[in-house]
């Protein structure tokens, strides 16, 4: 059945039940380094998705930006950030070069006192590279700190991190008393690399009735394709010949 | 030429101090300047700076404990020595004197210095007496007799009353009987008592002096046999050194201040400030990273300091049992750090403003004068993040007040799908230019799903400019 396309090779899809990617549950992993790179330009479904993340710890919560970033994505609006689950002081750092971000990143990586640290940078710059985040992701694990890096405007740079999200923005819900007003947000969340676990696509909305951080994300699965298995090849195409 | 300092009056600026040809001419202190430039029209008028004259008598209190130990501000132009046992370090009582006076006129200072068995005595000969005179407890009753009765440091009310009694000298006062005197100023404080301040001026009651302690300076210093380039080797040794004083004393650093002294003469400093005093060896020397690279060592140098300019009580904080150290510790040094490396203006808290406008509502203070604090509760929703300044936008909408169906924002154009609103939010009056315009804000959500914040800034015909524009202020998670 296989051979007899003369239009192209047939690849084998495995018979098995296609499963979907299991629930993560992201706040359950050790505090390390997320990448979160926002799909449009200025979206902030990204802020919204690492606010979501941020643990129930006391403690400040160091967020560090670029001129760049603050420009090119806006100021942070911090009378909004306790609707979204953020109760901390929030110490905001704000330095012209992306190289003093990941310098204030890293010292508040290290300090134990501080409930997350979250950075902004612009554009992928070079000084953002391989190793800047894996010196990053390692003082996170060390000190215990969550840190997240939005990474706004950049062409997909190697990373150490040890997930690394996608998030855009998707139609809201259908508002409850209104149906011509946009309701609840919605995040199309898609996690393309991370360790120790599969990848997986996901429609996220914030909850803000959950009381516990561990609460406050719902995840729904998207409809995916199939993925294929180890042993899936494709057949060559040999009735053309 | 007669010279007098002006200062603020109630009814204007008065004469503060004058020179003594301005003296010789009539004028007295406390007169009005207009009515003494009347009378004077060559007078010659500067504002006189009271507070700097206040810091250098401080000043000069500490450095003329190069006399004696104790030494205290005396009213607002005098000194007091209490130099007992101390004259014949200097060659005897008039030698001392003529010491003082040597140094003050080196130093651009005219002092009119006596001396006397008790303060009161002394403060009122050096003011109203001759010229450096000594005065000992046998001869100090004669001694003080002439002078007139204001030189007790009595206030004007009280001296008044005894010139109109006819008291006009300290002797007619120590003639008359103490019974009469008592009875007469029983119910004054005693610091303007007169019969009080006669005692203490002729040692029949004892008058101690308070001396402030002198001010500890906090500076290790390390001299170098031959100059160098790089202070980065002599840092570490220089903060221990700075770090042990710190402890002995029980203090804490919250201002430093590192000199390099360079063989040309010239010097080059480095200032810290520290958000929670601290003698920590350790933390202050991670300050010290990246600051030295922009010191200029000239030729090299040969002297360096490190200088606690502002010290603080410190108290040393117990880890907790279950191991753990305090994080409020943590986050001050974590503060400290990047203060010193990015500046004050770039670490900052939010302060919030109790007002309308979005782009109003929080302020920016830096993480030295201010601390977090709770945010205001929000009424209506609000974006999580916005544009300063707003940006225009190309919108199309239903003329006078329709919501935006179309707009173009960064080369993009948007379709609205839905939108909410419109929510007015009118100028501050109190504040605000006149002509401002209103605003009316739309949250707007687009076609693939984002949501922004827009608002068309007035009213087609509010009278305050032609059609109204369109901004984009925000975005929504």
């Amino acid at each position: 059945m296989a051979n007899d396309s003369t239009y192209g090779q047939v690849i084998h899809l495995p018979k098995r039940k296609v499963s979907a990617p299991q629930d993560v549950n992201v706040l359950k992993m050790r505090p390390t380094l997320m990448d979160v790179l926002p799909i449009g330009s200025a979206d902030p479904a990204a802020t919204g998705f690492v606010l979501s993340l941020l643990p129930d710890a006391t403690g400040p919560v160091l967020w560090v930006q670029d001129y760049l970033s603050q420009r090119e994505n806006g100021h942070l609006f911090a009378p909004s950030l306790k609707a979204h689950g953020c109760d901390h002081p929030v110490l905001q750092v704000t330095v012209s070069h992306p190289r003093d971000v990941l310098w204030a990143m890293e010292e508040g990586a290290a300090c134990a006192g501080l409930a997350a640290v979250i950075g902004e940078i612009h554009g992928g710059p070079s000084v953002l590279d391989f190793t800047a985040t894996k010196r990053l992701a390692m003082r996170a694990e060390t000190s215990g700190v969550p840190v997240y890096l939005i990474r706004s405007g950049d062409p997909g740079g190697l990373s150490a991190a040890r997930m690394r999200w996608r998030v855009g923005a998707l139609p809201s819900l259908s508002h409850p008393h209104d149906s011509r007003s946009p309701g609840q947000a919605q995040w199309d969340l898609e996690l393309f690399r991370a360790r120790g676990r599969p990848p997986g696509r996901w429609v996220a909305r914030y909850d803000p009735a959950a009381s516990t951080a561990a609460d406050r994300l719902r995840l729904v699965s998207r409809a995916v394709d199939g993925a294929m298995d180890t042993g899936d090849q494709p057949i060559s195409n040999t009735t053309g010949k | 030429m007669p010279v007098v300092l002006s200062r603020d009056g109630t009814h204007g600026p008065v004469v503060h101090s004058l020179n003594q040809t301005a003296r010789d001419r009539g004028i007295r202190g406390g007169s009005r300047i207009v009515d003494v430039q009347a009378i004077h029209p060559d007078l010659h008028v500067e504002a006189a700076d009271i507070e700097g004259d206040f810091i250098l008598l401080h000043r000069l209190v500490h450095w003329s404990r190069r006399w004696c130990p104790w030494t205290v501000k005396d009213a607002d132009d005098g000194l007091v020595l209490d130099v007992t046992g101390c004259a014949h370090l200097f060659g005897g009582e008039a030698a001392l004197l003529r010491d003082i006076c040597q140094r003050f006129a080196m130093q651009g200072l005219t002092a009119r210095v006596a001396m006397a068995p008790t303060r009161g005595a002394a403060q009122a000969l050096a003011r109203y007496g001759p010229a450096q005179i000594i005065c000992t407890s046998q001869d100090v009753a004669q001694v003080l007799s002439p002078l007139p009765v204001v030189s007790l440091r009595l206030d004007t009310q009280t001296a008044r009353l005894l010139d109109r009694l006819g008291l006009k000298t300290i002797g007619a006062l120590a003639d008359v009987p103490r019974v009469a005197l008592m009875r007469r100023f029983a119910n004054m404080a005693a610091d303007r008592n007169p019969l009080i301040l006669l005692d203490r001026a002729l040692g029949n009651t004892a008058d101690p002096l308070n001396a402030p302690p002198d001010q500890i300076c906090f500076m290790a210093r390390s001299r170098l046999a031959e100059p160098v380039i790089n202070p980065v080797p002599h840092v570490k040794g220089l903060v221990e050194d700075l770090c042990g004083m710190l402890a002995e004393a029980g203090l804490g650093a919250r201002r430093l201040r590192f000199t390099i002294y360079r063989i040309d003469g010239e010097y080059r400093t480095v200032q810290f400030a520290i958000a929670r005093a601290s003698r920590d060896p350790v933390h202050i020397l991670r300050l010290f990273d990246g600051k030295l690279d922009s010191i200029d060592p000239g030729f090299g140098f040969d002297l360096l300091t490190i200088e606690a300019t502002d010290t603080e009580q410190v108290s040393l904080i117990q880890d907790g049992l279950d191991g753990k150290r305090d994080a409020s510790a943590d986050v001050a040094g974590l503060l400290d750090r990047l203060v010193a490396r990015l500046g004050q203006g770039k670490v900052t808290w939010p302060i919030w403003v109790e007002t309308h406008k979005p782009e109003r509502m929080e302020g920016r203070v830096s993480t030295l004068h201010g601390g977090p604090s709770d945010p205001p509760t929000l009424i209506r929703e609000r974006p999580i993040r916005i544009l300063k300044p707003p940006e225009e936008v190309r919108v199309i909408y239903a003329v006078p007040e329709g919501p935006p169906s179309q707009f173009r924002w960064r080369r993009v154009v948007y379709q609205t799908v839905r939108h909410a609103g419109p929510e007015r939010i009118a100028p501050e009056w109190w504040r605000d230019r006149p002509g401002t315009r209103l605003r009316d804000y739309y949250k707007v959500e687009v076609q693939g799903g984002r949501r922004f914040w827009l608002y068309r800034e007035g009213l087609l015909h509010d009278g305050r400019g032609d059609a109204p524009r369109w901004f984009l202020h925000g975005f929504f998670v």
